[in-house]
């Protein structure tokens, strides 16, 4: 066993952990999607997305898989957990799972799937994996610049002037977004309107 | 093999190496460290549990667990041999799988936030760019833990209690993040403009700025501490907030029908999230691994007598340890207990003298192996310190309180805890701008 | 090995896609396709993640968190609906939500 002093470029690694990653999130897509209890089908959601975020985290997107941990994995799946305990109730356990018109739903999926095999079989030219000059270090500062802009000092001007970032106005509107998402929320479980 | 190993573990202990294990890819010191961290929380949980149940004894005038070793030194290992032993009983009609696997997932939870607390400027086993938010995110899955073994049971009181549980960890989970962002933008109220999420990087910007951040822009940083301290303690279900697990009010809630090991994964969990969120305080607000006073009281002098202070604790341990047993009752039903006494007192003093003589040996401010090793271990000293500080204060909080009731709990949380929080945000940010 | 390229990641992406479709059209209880209309949209997510790091700008990660805001306020306003009508009819089987009004 040779130890490597320098784990950064090992691709034997790497290549593991896509795998490993990538089969842990296929495998248990699938147990979302087969599975009779609504808990299991939650907690199997639960580790595919921390096995996307790991794959985040090999695409050097480090900001976006500590987001999709916290927002989804640690928020989203507790709200789903929190309905499945209120909603579930025990005649859906001993109901048929599937729709009548299952087949036709597979089917469509695999035309689906079929679409996308030919796009990538045809189109392979275009997604060239050229080698790329990023900083490996994190980027999560110019993610932050991008989101809400940055001071810029220059000579003539020693106190900063504010540049925009280019995604600052969606930012806001954003959070108009979630703020409008609350009220909804709270509107509709609202005993008495 | 050998060689390749030998130079893996001399090549962390090289003078010109300035980052973790993680960081330069040496697997086999991170390793080491993830298996030093596991042991060590493993014996604090146990030391934990004898403090606990010791301190919360005395704040009630009487005496605590006694007869086990002498003064109820052995009292958890027994409890481990006992929770080790006791039936497996796993309700009729629970969703096995689920219920087996509820107590991993908070365990899990708990145990990973330790990969990014830094013990020392080199001493952690990686230091992450986006530590802080890798420590937010993964304590936010430990609610699933709890969600997950209330519903498992099967039951009304567990499933009552892990939803109301869980409730109250996302309620303070929120204000919990408003003082931690209060932390950060602190760290860049330097010259560059500037500021980090690395945990190790929080510290140096301690270091650098020359303040813990408690103190900075008083009282801004003391208010955020002190919400982050309230809202650690809801986090990990502690008095005054452990409605969802008291036993007087909902038998025992989400872990009810969990006993033997299962139960005891679960306290083991509750006490390493409790050593995680202080270890995140200290280092957020308390200066990390910095000893008291590093400005004010300077020079070589000042570091060898600072330098001291862990032969010298342990040494007071070892006396007052001397001391009980000499003042045991000299009846023969007590004299193994008093030699037991004794030789644990032995022991510490033994463990006092090596650090005297790493800080004697170590004083000369250079490279040498025994410079460094006094460094390293000062490091860890003073933070544990202030993490044991932060322990016994859990321990202070659950033997005066009283309990908040469920809507109380929710009050606080949503109206109090969050627009303070919020205010110290925005009350930190106008203060680092219009401030040089 | 072969080495990881941009298109491994398509290809787990497009496979989360379909799986994702494939819970929608077929499943009956609504939680589970909400929970399926997730994993499409974080297989779009790794698709556009994929693509910022090849193309090397951040676009692609920044358009991935304004997606999973989206995420989430839809899943908070989905999961609303689904109490205020479970209150009304007692059911979570998409087959008998079929009436407009009642």
């Amino acid at each position: 066993m040779n130890p490597v002093l320098n784990a950064g470029a090992a691709p034997i690694a790497t290549s593991f952990f896509f795998y490993f990653l990538a089969g842990a999130a296929i495998l248990s897509g699938l147990l979302v999607i087969t599975r009779r209890n609504a808990v299991h089908s939650a907690l199997a959601l639960i580790v595919t997305l921390l096995s996307v975020s790991g794959l985040y985290l090999m695409l050097y997107a480090p900001f976006v898989a500590g987001v999709q941990i916290i927002v989804y994995a640690g928020g989203i799946m507790v709200l789903f957990l929190f309905v499945i305990m209120l909603v579930n109730i025990e005649r859906v356990s001993k109901e048929r799972q599937f729709n009548r018109i299952w087949p036709v739903g597979l089917l469509a999926s695999c035309a689906l799937l079929a679409v996308f095999l030919a796009a990538f079989t045809k189109g392979k030219d275009l997604f060239h994996d050229r080698p790329i000059t990023l900083p490996e270090d994190s980027n999560t500062q110019q993610v932050a610049t991008m989101l809400y802009g940055e001071v810029v000092k220059t000579i003539q001007n020693p106190k900063g002037q504010y540049m925009i970032g280019q995604y600052t106005f969606a930012f806001e509107i954003a959070s108009l977004l979630l703020l409008v998402a609350i009220l909804g929320a709270v509107i509709m479980t609202k005993k008495k309107i | 093999m050998l060689r390749g190993s030998m130079n893996a573990l001399m090549s962390y202990l090289d003078p010109r190496v300035t980052v973790t294990p993680g960081q330069a890819g040496n697997e086999l010191w991170a390793l080491i460290y993830v298996f030093v961290i596991f042991a060590g929380v493993a014996v604090i949980v146990l030391c934990m549990n004898w403090i606990e149940r010791k301190a919360l004894a005395h704040f009630q005038i009487r005496l605590g667990p006694m007869r086990v070793g002498p003064h109820g030194l052995l009292q958890p290992i027994a409890d481990a041999f006992k929770l080790m032993l006791k039936e497996d009983i796993v309700p009729d009609e629970a969703d096995e799988v689920v219920f087996r696997f509820a107590p991993v997932i908070g365990l899990l939870a708990a145990f990973t936030v330790y990969i990014v607390i830094p013990f020392g400027p080199t001493q952690a086993v990686t230091d992450m760019n986006i530590g802080i938010l890798f420590m937010l995110g993964v304590s936010s899955l430990g609610v699933l833990g709890i969600v997950t073994a209330g519903w498992a049971s099967n039951s009304h009181y567990p499933l009552i209690g892990a939803l109301r549980s869980s409730a109250q960890m996302v309620s303070y989970e929120v204000a919990m993040g408003m003082a931690v962002l209060s932390a950060i933008l602190m760290t860049s109220m330097n010259a560059a403009g500037t500021g980090t999420l690395s945990m190790i990087g929080i510290v140096q910007a301690q270091q650098l700025q020359g303040i813990w951040f408690i103190f900075k822009f008083f009282p801004l940083g003391f208010i955020a501490f002190a919400i982050f301290a309230i809202a650690m303690v809801a986090e990990t279900n502690r008095a005054p907030f452990d409605l969802p697990e008291a036993e007087s009010e909902l038998t025992a809630g989400f872990h009810t029908e969990y006993s033997g090991l299962r139960w005891s994964l679960f306290m083991l969990g509750e006490y390493a999230a409790m050593l995680a969120v202080s270890s995140i305080a200290v280092t957020l607000w308390l200066g990390g691994w910095m000893r008291p006073f590093p400005n004010l009281l300077q020079g070589p002098a000042w570091e060898f007598i600072f330098s001291l202070f862990p032969g010298l604790t342990f040494g007071a341990l070892a006396a007052i340890t001397f001391i009980s047993a000499a003042r045991m009752p000299s009846h023969a039903f007590f004299r193994i207990q008093r030699a037991g006494m004794a030789i644990f007192a032995a022991l510490i003093g033994l463990l006092a003298l090596l650090l005297l003589v790493i800080a004697v040996a170590g004083r000369a401010n250079d490279a040498s192996i025994a410079a460094r090793f006094r460094e390293g271990i000062d490091y860890v000293y003073w933070f544990m310190l202030k993490v044991a500080v932060f322990m016994y204060m859990f321990i202070w909080y659950r033997a005066t309180w009283p309990r908040y009731r469920f809507d109380q709990l929710m009050k606080v949380g949503w109206k109090v805890m969050l627009p303070i929080s919020l205010g110290v945000l925005i009350l930190t940010a106008i203060v680092g701008v219009l401030l040089p | 090995m072969v080495p990881i390229t941009t298109m491994h990641y398509l290809v787990v992406a497009a496979a989360l896609f379909v799986l994702g479709v494939v819970g929608v059209l077929t499943r009956r209880n609504v939680v589970i396709i909400l929970m399926s209309i997730e994993l499409i949209l974080n297989a779009v997510n790794l698709n556009l993640v994929a693509f910022s790091r090849t193309w090397g700008n951040l676009h692609g990660q920044l358009f991935a968190i304004f997606i999973v805001v989206d995420a989430a306020a839809e899943a908070a306003i989905g999961l609303g609906i689904l109490i205020a009508f479970f209150r009304n009819k007692e059911t979570i089987n998409v087959d008998e939500i079929d009436l407009l009004k009642w």
